[in-house]
Protein backbone atom coordinates (compact mmCIF):
# COMPACT_ATOMS: atom_id res chain seq x y z
CA UNK A 1 0.00 0.00 0.00
CA UNK A 2 1.39 3.39 -0.93
CA UNK A 3 -0.49 5.20 1.81
CA UNK A 4 -2.77 3.94 4.52
CA UNK A 5 -6.34 4.62 3.48
CA UNK A 6 -7.79 7.17 5.87
CA UNK A 7 -11.26 5.89 5.14
CA UNK A 8 -10.84 2.47 6.65
CA UNK A 9 -10.56 1.68 10.32
CA UNK A 10 -7.60 -0.37 11.39
CA UNK A 11 -8.42 -3.92 10.55
CA UNK A 12 -6.93 -7.38 10.12
CA UNK A 13 -3.35 -6.51 11.16
CA UNK A 14 -4.29 -5.15 14.55
CA UNK A 15 -7.14 -7.52 15.20
CA UNK A 16 -5.49 -10.68 14.02
CA UNK A 17 -3.17 -10.45 17.00
CA UNK A 18 -6.18 -10.92 19.28
CA UNK A 19 -8.48 -13.51 17.83
CA UNK A 20 -10.61 -13.28 20.97
CA UNK A 21 -12.12 -10.09 19.49
CA UNK A 22 -13.91 -12.09 16.90
CA UNK A 23 -15.10 -15.07 18.85
CA UNK A 24 -18.24 -13.30 20.00
CA UNK A 25 -19.86 -13.96 16.59
CA UNK A 26 -21.08 -17.27 15.23
CA UNK A 27 -20.81 -18.17 11.57
CA UNK A 28 -24.58 -17.82 11.08
CA UNK A 29 -24.65 -14.43 12.83
CA UNK A 30 -21.74 -13.14 10.80
CA UNK A 31 -23.36 -14.19 7.52
CA UNK A 32 -26.66 -12.60 8.62
CA UNK A 33 -24.83 -9.45 9.71
CA UNK A 34 -23.52 -8.95 6.16
CA UNK A 35 -27.00 -7.56 5.35
CA UNK A 36 -27.71 -6.04 8.77
CA UNK A 37 -29.29 -2.53 8.80
CA UNK A 38 -26.31 -1.34 10.87
CA UNK A 39 -23.61 -0.81 8.23
CA UNK A 40 -20.74 -1.05 10.71
CA UNK A 41 -21.90 -4.57 11.64
CA UNK A 42 -21.73 -5.52 7.95
CA UNK A 43 -18.21 -4.20 7.71
CA UNK A 44 -17.07 -6.09 10.80
CA UNK A 45 -18.85 -9.28 9.69
CA UNK A 46 -16.94 -9.23 6.39
CA UNK A 47 -13.64 -9.03 8.24
CA UNK A 48 -14.72 -11.75 10.69
CA UNK A 49 -15.72 -14.13 7.92
CA UNK A 50 -12.36 -13.65 6.22
CA UNK A 51 -10.68 -14.74 9.40
CA UNK A 52 -12.91 -17.54 10.61
CA UNK A 53 -15.04 -18.90 7.76
CA UNK A 54 -12.50 -20.86 5.77
CA UNK A 55 -14.16 -23.74 3.92
CA UNK A 56 -17.69 -22.37 4.34
CA UNK A 57 -19.40 -22.05 0.96
CA UNK A 58 -22.32 -20.02 2.33
CA UNK A 59 -19.95 -17.39 3.71
CA UNK A 60 -18.24 -17.16 0.32
CA UNK A 61 -21.61 -16.70 -1.44
CA UNK A 62 -22.59 -13.93 0.97
CA UNK A 63 -19.25 -12.16 0.57
CA UNK A 64 -19.47 -12.37 -3.25
CA UNK A 65 -22.84 -10.62 -3.01
CA UNK A 66 -21.27 -7.98 -0.74
CA UNK A 67 -18.82 -7.13 -3.57
CA UNK A 68 -21.80 -5.45 -5.29
CA UNK A 69 -22.95 -3.55 -2.18
CA UNK A 70 -24.30 -0.04 -2.82
CA UNK A 71 -25.44 0.86 0.70
CA UNK A 72 -22.12 1.39 2.48
CA UNK A 73 -20.54 4.52 0.97
CA UNK A 74 -17.99 7.01 2.27
CA UNK A 75 -18.28 10.75 1.78
CA UNK A 76 -15.74 10.49 -1.01
CA UNK A 77 -17.70 7.76 -2.76
CA UNK A 78 -15.72 4.77 -1.49
CA UNK A 79 -17.20 1.33 -0.84
CA UNK A 80 -15.93 0.16 2.57
CA UNK A 81 -17.93 -3.08 2.65
CA UNK A 82 -16.73 -4.06 -0.83
CA UNK A 83 -13.14 -3.50 0.29
CA UNK A 84 -13.51 -5.77 3.30
CA UNK A 85 -15.45 -8.39 1.35
CA UNK A 86 -12.74 -8.43 -1.32
CA UNK A 87 -10.02 -8.84 1.33
CA UNK A 88 -11.95 -11.62 3.05
CA UNK A 89 -12.45 -13.54 -0.19
CA UNK A 90 -8.70 -13.66 -0.73
CA UNK A 91 -8.28 -15.44 2.58
CA UNK A 92 -11.06 -17.98 2.02
CA UNK A 93 -9.31 -19.68 -0.90
CA UNK A 94 -12.46 -20.31 -2.94
CA UNK A 95 -11.97 -19.56 -6.64
CA UNK A 96 -15.69 -18.96 -7.17
CA UNK A 97 -14.82 -15.44 -5.99
CA UNK A 98 -12.66 -14.75 -9.06
CA UNK A 99 -15.36 -13.31 -11.43
CA UNK A 100 -16.65 -10.95 -8.71
CA UNK A 101 -13.12 -9.83 -7.84
CA UNK A 102 -12.37 -9.27 -11.53
CA UNK A 103 -15.35 -6.90 -11.70
CA UNK A 104 -13.92 -5.12 -8.64
CA UNK A 105 -10.79 -4.29 -10.66
CA UNK A 106 -13.06 -1.87 -12.59
CA UNK A 107 -14.46 -0.23 -9.43
CA UNK A 108 -14.09 3.55 -9.07
CA UNK A 109 -12.79 3.03 -5.50
CA UNK A 110 -9.00 2.66 -5.53
CA UNK A 111 -9.05 0.64 -2.30
CA UNK A 112 -11.56 -1.86 -3.71
CA UNK A 113 -9.27 -2.36 -6.72
CA UNK A 114 -6.30 -2.76 -4.40
CA UNK A 115 -8.05 -5.34 -2.20
CA UNK A 116 -9.30 -7.23 -5.27
CA UNK A 117 -5.80 -7.35 -6.80
CA UNK A 118 -4.32 -8.67 -3.54
CA UNK A 119 -7.00 -11.32 -3.22
CA UNK A 120 -6.70 -12.42 -6.83
CA UNK A 121 -3.00 -12.92 -6.22
CA UNK A 122 -3.75 -15.03 -3.15
CA UNK A 123 -6.38 -17.17 -4.89
CA UNK A 124 -3.84 -18.23 -7.49
CA UNK A 125 -6.24 -18.48 -10.45
CA UNK A 126 -4.22 -17.44 -13.50
CA UNK A 127 -7.26 -16.44 -15.55
CA UNK A 128 -7.04 -12.95 -14.01
CA UNK A 129 -3.49 -12.25 -15.24
CA UNK A 130 -4.47 -10.25 -18.33
CA UNK A 131 -7.00 -8.13 -16.40
CA UNK A 132 -4.34 -7.31 -13.80
CA UNK A 133 -1.83 -6.44 -16.51
CA UNK A 134 -4.41 -4.22 -18.16
CA UNK A 135 -4.51 -2.01 -15.03
CA UNK A 136 -0.83 -1.20 -15.50
CA UNK A 137 -1.41 -0.29 -19.14
CA UNK A 138 0.71 2.72 -20.08
CA UNK A 139 3.43 1.69 -17.64
CA UNK A 140 5.24 3.97 -15.23
CA UNK A 141 4.15 7.11 -17.12
CA UNK A 142 0.48 6.26 -16.61
CA UNK A 143 0.70 5.05 -13.03
CA UNK A 144 1.35 8.35 -11.29
CA UNK A 145 -0.07 10.11 -8.22
CA UNK A 146 -3.81 10.70 -8.50
CA UNK A 147 -4.34 14.46 -8.14
CA UNK A 148 -5.81 15.33 -4.75
CA UNK A 149 -5.55 11.75 -3.46
CA UNK A 150 -2.95 10.10 -1.24
CA UNK A 151 -2.44 7.29 -3.75
CA UNK A 152 -1.49 6.51 -7.35
CA UNK A 153 -3.94 6.16 -10.23
CA UNK A 154 -3.73 2.37 -9.84
CA UNK A 155 -2.78 0.13 -6.91
CA UNK A 156 0.49 -0.77 -8.64
CA UNK A 157 2.09 -2.36 -5.61
CA UNK A 158 -0.79 -4.79 -5.11
CA UNK A 159 -1.05 -5.56 -8.83
CA UNK A 160 2.66 -6.27 -9.21
CA UNK A 161 2.68 -8.45 -6.11
CA UNK A 162 -0.29 -10.39 -7.41
CA UNK A 163 1.39 -10.95 -10.79
CA UNK A 164 4.43 -12.29 -8.94
CA UNK A 165 2.28 -14.63 -6.88
CA UNK A 166 0.48 -15.83 -10.00
CA UNK A 167 3.81 -16.69 -11.58
CA UNK A 168 2.87 -14.50 -14.56
CA UNK A 169 6.14 -14.60 -16.48
CA UNK A 170 4.39 -12.90 -19.43
CA UNK A 171 4.24 -9.78 -17.21
CA UNK A 172 8.03 -9.50 -16.83
CA UNK A 173 8.45 -6.82 -19.58
CA UNK A 174 5.54 -4.87 -18.10
CA UNK A 175 6.87 -5.01 -14.53
CA UNK A 176 10.57 -4.36 -15.23
CA UNK A 177 10.26 -0.57 -15.75
CA UNK A 178 8.52 -0.27 -12.36
CA UNK A 179 11.91 -1.06 -10.77
CA UNK A 180 12.56 2.65 -11.35
CA UNK A 181 9.17 3.94 -10.24
CA UNK A 182 9.48 7.01 -7.97
CA UNK A 183 7.29 5.43 -5.27
CA UNK A 184 9.58 3.35 -3.07
CA UNK A 185 6.92 0.75 -2.23
CA UNK A 186 6.19 0.17 -5.91
CA UNK A 187 9.89 -0.08 -6.71
CA UNK A 188 10.37 -2.74 -4.04
CA UNK A 189 7.25 -4.65 -5.09
CA UNK A 190 8.70 -4.75 -8.61
CA UNK A 191 12.03 -6.12 -7.35
CA UNK A 192 10.23 -8.75 -5.32
CA UNK A 193 8.02 -9.85 -8.23
CA UNK A 194 10.94 -9.80 -10.68
CA UNK A 195 12.89 -12.14 -8.43
CA UNK A 196 9.94 -14.47 -8.03
CA UNK A 197 9.37 -14.54 -11.80
CA UNK A 198 12.98 -14.79 -13.02
CA UNK A 199 14.92 -16.20 -10.03
CA UNK A 200 17.71 -13.77 -10.98
CA UNK A 201 19.67 -12.72 -7.92
CA UNK A 202 20.15 -9.16 -9.17
CA UNK A 203 16.53 -8.42 -8.16
CA UNK A 204 16.90 -10.01 -4.73
CA UNK A 205 20.06 -7.96 -4.20
CA UNK A 206 18.11 -4.76 -4.84
CA UNK A 207 16.00 -5.59 -1.80
CA UNK A 208 19.05 -6.53 0.27
CA UNK A 209 20.52 -3.13 -0.51
CA UNK A 210 17.28 -1.38 0.40
CA UNK A 211 17.62 -2.87 3.90
CA UNK A 212 20.29 -0.23 4.53
CA UNK A 213 17.64 2.47 4.45
CA UNK A 214 17.95 4.83 7.41
CA UNK A 215 14.18 4.73 7.97
CA UNK A 216 12.99 1.96 10.31
CA UNK A 217 9.56 1.73 8.70
CA UNK A 218 11.12 1.25 5.28
CA UNK A 219 13.48 -1.38 6.66
CA UNK A 220 10.53 -3.28 8.11
CA UNK A 221 8.59 -3.31 4.86
CA UNK A 222 11.66 -4.25 2.81
CA UNK A 223 12.24 -7.09 5.25
CA UNK A 224 8.75 -8.38 4.45
CA UNK A 225 9.32 -7.91 0.70
CA UNK A 226 12.52 -9.90 0.92
CA UNK A 227 10.67 -12.64 2.79
CA UNK A 228 7.91 -12.68 0.19
CA UNK A 229 10.43 -12.82 -2.66
CA UNK A 230 11.74 -16.22 -1.59
CA UNK A 231 15.32 -15.00 -2.27
CA UNK A 232 17.14 -17.39 0.07
CA UNK A 233 20.51 -15.68 -0.31
CA UNK A 234 18.92 -12.72 1.51
CA UNK A 235 18.43 -14.72 4.70
CA UNK A 236 21.58 -13.47 6.46
CA UNK A 237 20.75 -9.87 5.53
CA UNK A 238 17.33 -10.31 7.14
CA UNK A 239 18.83 -11.81 10.28
CA UNK A 240 21.32 -8.95 10.61
CA UNK A 241 18.99 -6.06 9.75
CA UNK A 242 18.51 -3.33 12.32
CA UNK A 243 14.89 -4.29 12.92
CA UNK A 244 13.06 -5.91 15.85
CA UNK A 245 13.46 -9.69 16.21
CA UNK A 246 9.77 -10.39 15.71
CA UNK A 247 9.88 -8.85 12.23
CA UNK A 248 12.97 -10.84 11.33
CA UNK A 249 11.38 -14.08 12.49
CA UNK A 250 8.27 -13.36 10.41
CA UNK A 251 10.32 -12.39 7.36
CA UNK A 252 12.50 -15.51 7.56
CA UNK A 253 9.44 -17.70 7.90
CA UNK A 254 7.93 -16.10 4.83
CA UNK A 255 11.26 -16.46 2.99
CA UNK A 256 11.44 -20.15 3.77
CA UNK A 257 7.83 -20.83 2.82
CA UNK A 258 7.95 -18.80 -0.39
CA UNK A 259 11.15 -20.50 -1.42
CA UNK A 260 9.55 -23.89 -0.82
CA UNK A 261 6.47 -22.87 -2.82
CA UNK A 262 8.63 -21.73 -5.73
CA UNK A 263 10.28 -25.15 -6.01
CA UNK A 264 8.64 -27.67 -8.32
CA UNK A 265 9.31 -30.43 -5.85
CA UNK A 266 9.56 -28.96 -2.41
CA UNK A 267 12.27 -30.61 -0.35
CA UNK A 268 11.63 -29.41 3.19
CA UNK A 269 15.15 -30.04 4.43
CA UNK A 270 18.14 -29.07 2.30
CA UNK A 271 21.37 -27.26 3.17
CA UNK A 272 19.81 -23.94 2.16
CA UNK A 273 16.56 -24.36 4.10
CA UNK A 274 18.57 -25.58 7.10
CA UNK A 275 20.52 -22.33 6.97
CA UNK A 276 17.32 -20.29 7.15
CA UNK A 277 15.94 -22.40 9.99
CA UNK A 278 19.17 -22.07 11.97
CA UNK A 279 18.83 -18.30 11.64
CA UNK A 280 15.22 -18.43 12.88
CA UNK A 281 16.33 -20.60 15.82
CA UNK A 282 18.97 -18.04 16.76
CA UNK A 283 16.38 -15.25 16.83
CA UNK A 284 13.87 -17.00 19.11
CA UNK B 1 24.82 0.56 43.43
CA UNK B 2 27.93 1.30 45.48
CA UNK B 3 26.36 -0.38 48.49
CA UNK B 4 25.89 -3.52 46.46
CA UNK B 5 29.48 -3.43 45.31
CA UNK B 6 30.70 -3.17 48.91
CA UNK B 7 28.40 -5.90 50.08
CA UNK B 8 30.06 -8.43 47.85
CA UNK B 9 33.57 -7.01 48.26
CA UNK B 10 34.33 -9.49 51.05
CA UNK B 11 34.02 -12.29 48.52
CA UNK B 12 37.32 -11.29 46.99
CA UNK B 13 40.84 -11.38 48.33
CA UNK B 14 41.63 -8.02 49.99
CA UNK B 15 43.84 -6.85 47.18
CA UNK B 16 41.48 -7.92 44.38
CA UNK B 17 38.56 -6.53 46.34
CA UNK B 18 39.87 -3.01 46.16
CA UNK B 19 40.73 -3.01 42.49
CA UNK B 20 37.60 -4.89 41.49
CA UNK B 21 35.18 -2.74 43.42
CA UNK B 22 36.78 0.47 42.29
CA UNK B 23 36.79 -0.82 38.77
CA UNK B 24 33.20 -2.10 39.03
CA UNK B 25 31.80 1.16 40.34
CA UNK B 26 33.51 3.08 37.54
CA UNK B 27 32.19 0.72 34.91
CA UNK B 28 28.71 0.81 36.40
CA UNK B 29 28.72 4.60 36.61
CA UNK B 30 29.76 4.80 32.98
CA UNK B 31 26.67 2.81 32.00
CA UNK B 32 24.36 4.85 34.22
CA UNK B 33 25.71 8.15 32.98
CA UNK B 34 26.02 7.30 29.30
CA UNK B 35 24.71 10.30 27.39
CA UNK B 36 24.36 8.85 23.88
CA UNK B 37 23.37 5.50 22.39
CA UNK B 38 26.97 4.95 21.22
CA UNK B 39 28.51 5.71 24.62
CA UNK B 40 25.92 3.40 26.23
CA UNK B 41 26.96 0.59 23.90
CA UNK B 42 30.65 1.01 24.72
CA UNK B 43 30.01 1.35 28.47
CA UNK B 44 27.85 -1.80 28.49
CA UNK B 45 30.50 -3.62 26.48
CA UNK B 46 33.23 -2.66 28.97
CA UNK B 47 31.08 -3.78 31.90
CA UNK B 48 30.10 -7.03 30.18
CA UNK B 49 33.69 -7.86 29.30
CA UNK B 50 34.85 -7.27 32.87
CA UNK B 51 32.64 -10.22 33.96
CA UNK B 52 31.98 -8.81 37.40
CA UNK B 53 29.25 -10.22 39.59
CA UNK B 54 28.74 -6.69 40.89
CA UNK B 55 27.84 -5.58 37.40
CA UNK B 56 24.90 -7.98 37.05
CA UNK B 57 22.11 -5.60 38.13
CA UNK B 58 23.40 -2.92 35.76
CA UNK B 59 23.67 -5.37 32.86
CA UNK B 60 20.06 -6.40 33.57
CA UNK B 61 18.97 -2.76 33.53
CA UNK B 62 20.68 -2.35 30.17
CA UNK B 63 18.22 -4.89 28.71
CA UNK B 64 15.49 -2.26 29.09
CA UNK B 65 17.15 0.88 27.70
CA UNK B 66 15.56 0.42 24.28
CA UNK B 67 19.00 0.08 22.71
CA UNK B 68 19.09 -3.33 20.97
CA UNK B 69 22.86 -3.27 20.44
CA UNK B 70 23.51 -2.60 24.12
CA UNK B 71 20.94 -5.21 25.11
CA UNK B 72 22.54 -7.92 22.98
CA UNK B 73 25.95 -7.16 24.53
CA UNK B 74 24.43 -7.21 28.03
CA UNK B 75 22.87 -10.63 27.29
CA UNK B 76 26.27 -11.94 26.22
CA UNK B 77 27.81 -10.56 29.39
CA UNK B 78 25.15 -12.18 31.57
CA UNK B 79 25.51 -15.49 29.76
CA UNK B 80 29.28 -15.39 30.25
CA UNK B 81 28.74 -14.89 33.99
CA UNK B 82 26.58 -17.99 33.98
CA UNK B 83 24.61 -19.41 36.86
CA UNK B 84 25.40 -16.57 39.22
CA UNK B 85 23.21 -14.34 37.01
CA UNK B 86 20.16 -16.62 37.12
CA UNK B 87 18.64 -15.52 40.43
CA UNK B 88 19.08 -11.79 39.69
CA UNK B 89 17.61 -12.25 36.21
CA UNK B 90 14.51 -13.88 37.69
CA UNK B 91 14.18 -11.33 40.51
CA UNK B 92 14.68 -8.31 38.34
CA UNK B 93 12.36 -9.24 35.52
CA UNK B 94 10.87 -6.12 33.93
CA UNK B 95 7.09 -6.47 34.18
CA UNK B 96 6.44 -3.38 32.11
CA UNK B 97 8.84 -3.79 29.19
CA UNK B 98 8.36 -6.94 27.15
CA UNK B 99 11.42 -6.18 25.04
CA UNK B 100 13.56 -6.29 28.18
CA UNK B 101 11.78 -9.44 29.35
CA UNK B 102 12.51 -11.19 26.05
CA UNK B 103 16.23 -10.42 26.48
CA UNK B 104 16.11 -11.74 30.05
CA UNK B 105 14.62 -14.99 28.84
CA UNK B 106 17.17 -15.29 26.03
CA UNK B 107 19.87 -14.96 28.69
CA UNK B 108 18.19 -17.53 30.94
CA UNK B 109 17.76 -19.89 27.98
CA UNK B 110 21.45 -19.62 27.08
CA UNK B 111 22.69 -20.03 30.67
CA UNK B 112 20.42 -23.09 30.80
CA UNK B 113 20.36 -23.49 34.57
CA UNK B 114 17.56 -25.99 35.33
CA UNK B 115 16.68 -23.97 38.47
CA UNK B 116 14.89 -21.65 36.03
CA UNK B 117 12.58 -24.40 34.73
CA UNK B 118 9.39 -23.27 36.51
CA UNK B 119 10.12 -19.70 35.63
CA UNK B 120 10.54 -20.57 31.95
CA UNK B 121 7.41 -22.74 31.90
CA UNK B 122 5.35 -19.98 33.45
CA UNK B 123 6.52 -17.40 30.91
CA UNK B 124 6.14 -19.76 27.95
CA UNK B 125 2.55 -20.49 28.90
CA UNK B 126 1.32 -17.15 30.19
CA UNK B 127 3.35 -14.14 29.04
CA UNK B 128 1.33 -11.98 26.66
CA UNK B 129 4.35 -11.06 24.50
CA UNK B 130 5.16 -13.54 21.71
CA UNK B 131 8.88 -12.70 21.82
CA UNK B 132 8.99 -13.66 25.51
CA UNK B 133 7.02 -16.86 24.94
CA UNK B 134 9.31 -17.88 22.06
CA UNK B 135 12.50 -17.33 24.07
CA UNK B 136 11.13 -19.16 27.11
CA UNK B 137 9.80 -22.06 25.03
CA UNK B 138 13.15 -22.60 23.35
CA UNK B 139 14.85 -22.34 26.75
CA UNK B 140 12.75 -25.07 28.38
CA UNK B 141 14.23 -27.73 26.13
CA UNK B 142 17.88 -26.86 26.37
CA UNK B 143 18.43 -26.78 30.14
CA UNK B 144 21.52 -28.54 31.49
CA UNK B 145 19.75 -31.44 33.15
CA UNK B 146 23.02 -32.89 34.46
CA UNK B 147 23.18 -29.94 36.88
CA UNK B 148 20.18 -31.34 38.74
CA UNK B 149 20.53 -34.05 41.40
CA UNK B 150 19.86 -37.42 39.76
CA UNK B 151 16.62 -37.99 41.68
CA UNK B 152 15.10 -34.74 40.38
CA UNK B 153 16.20 -35.12 36.80
CA UNK B 154 13.55 -37.38 35.37
CA UNK B 155 10.73 -35.44 36.94
CA UNK B 156 12.06 -32.14 35.60
CA UNK B 157 12.53 -33.55 32.11
CA UNK B 158 9.02 -34.93 32.13
CA UNK B 159 7.62 -31.54 33.06
CA UNK B 160 9.62 -29.95 30.26
CA UNK B 161 8.36 -32.62 27.86
CA UNK B 162 4.70 -32.18 28.81
CA UNK B 163 4.95 -28.40 28.57
CA UNK B 164 6.63 -28.49 25.17
CA UNK B 165 4.17 -31.07 23.78
CA UNK B 166 1.36 -28.73 24.86
CA UNK B 167 3.06 -25.71 23.28
CA UNK B 168 3.53 -27.68 20.05
CA UNK B 169 -0.29 -27.40 19.69
CA UNK B 170 -0.36 -23.64 20.25
CA UNK B 171 -2.49 -21.60 17.81
CA UNK B 172 0.50 -19.37 16.91
CA UNK B 173 3.03 -20.84 14.48
CA UNK B 174 6.02 -19.18 16.15
CA UNK B 175 5.29 -20.87 19.48
CA UNK B 176 4.86 -24.24 17.76
CA UNK B 177 8.15 -23.65 15.94
CA UNK B 178 9.92 -22.76 19.20
CA UNK B 179 8.39 -25.87 20.81
CA UNK B 180 9.94 -28.04 18.07
CA UNK B 181 13.32 -26.39 18.70
CA UNK B 182 12.88 -27.02 22.43
CA UNK B 183 11.81 -30.64 21.92
CA UNK B 184 14.80 -31.33 19.71
CA UNK B 185 17.16 -29.98 22.35
CA UNK B 186 15.41 -32.05 25.02
CA UNK B 187 15.68 -35.22 22.94
CA UNK B 188 19.37 -34.54 22.24
CA UNK B 189 20.29 -33.98 25.87
CA UNK B 190 21.78 -37.46 26.11
CA UNK B 191 20.43 -38.49 29.50
CA UNK B 192 19.77 -41.96 30.84
CA UNK B 193 16.05 -41.52 30.15
CA UNK B 194 16.69 -40.08 26.73
CA UNK B 195 15.96 -43.29 24.82
CA UNK B 196 12.33 -43.31 25.83
CA UNK B 197 12.04 -39.53 25.71
CA UNK B 198 13.64 -39.30 22.29
CA UNK B 199 11.35 -41.97 20.84
CA UNK B 200 8.31 -40.07 22.07
CA UNK B 201 9.62 -36.80 20.64
CA UNK B 202 10.55 -38.38 17.29
CA UNK B 203 7.00 -39.67 16.90
CA UNK B 204 5.71 -36.17 17.60
CA UNK B 205 8.05 -34.66 14.98
CA UNK B 206 6.79 -37.14 12.43
CA UNK B 207 3.23 -36.06 13.18
CA UNK B 208 4.04 -32.32 13.07
CA UNK B 209 6.03 -32.59 9.83
CA UNK B 210 3.03 -34.13 8.11
CA UNK B 211 0.15 -32.18 9.61
CA UNK B 212 1.16 -28.69 10.74
CA UNK B 213 -0.73 -25.87 9.03
CA UNK B 214 2.45 -23.82 8.52
CA UNK B 215 5.07 -25.06 6.10
CA UNK B 216 7.88 -23.54 8.17
CA UNK B 217 6.86 -25.61 11.20
CA UNK B 218 6.63 -28.77 9.06
CA UNK B 219 10.12 -28.06 7.73
CA UNK B 220 11.54 -27.44 11.20
CA UNK B 221 10.05 -30.70 12.49
CA UNK B 222 11.44 -32.58 9.48
CA UNK B 223 14.88 -31.09 10.12
CA UNK B 224 14.69 -32.01 13.81
CA UNK B 225 13.67 -35.55 12.87
CA UNK B 226 16.63 -35.98 10.50
CA UNK B 227 19.14 -34.51 12.92
CA UNK B 228 17.89 -36.63 15.81
CA UNK B 229 18.08 -39.79 13.74
CA UNK B 230 21.60 -38.90 12.61
CA UNK B 231 22.55 -38.27 16.24
CA UNK B 232 21.20 -41.61 17.47
CA UNK B 233 22.88 -43.45 14.59
CA UNK B 234 26.10 -41.74 15.51
CA UNK B 235 25.71 -42.69 19.18
CA UNK B 236 24.90 -46.27 18.21
CA UNK B 237 27.98 -46.38 15.97
CA UNK B 238 30.30 -45.28 18.76
CA UNK B 239 28.73 -47.81 21.09
CA UNK B 240 26.41 -45.84 23.37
Amino acid sequence: MLEISTEQPLQSESQSAEPSNGEALTLEQAIANLSHPDLSLRYYAAWWLGKFARGNAQAVDALILALEDEADRTELGGYPLRRNAARALGKLADCRAVPGLLRCLECSDYYVREAAAQSLGMLGDRTCVSALMQLLHGGVAAVQPEPGKPHLTQPAEAIIEALGLLNASEAVPLIRPFLEHPAVRVKHAAARAMYALTQESVYGERLVQALDSCDLKTRRTVLMDLGASGYLAGAEAIAQAAVENSFKVMALKSLLENHLKQQLEAVLVSPSTERVMNLIDSLL
Amino acid sequence: MLIFVRSIAHLFEPHTAMTNSACASDLIRAVEQAASPASLVSAVRALAEARLEAGIPTLISALGYNNPEAAVIAVQGLVALGEVAVQPLMERLDDYNYGARAYSFRALAAIADPQALDFLINAAETDFAPSVRRAATKGIGQLRWSHLPTEQRQNAQNRALQTLLGLAQHPDWDIRYAAVVGLQALASSGEATAGELAARILAQFNHIAQTDADLAVCARAAMAQQQLKALSNHLAAIGH
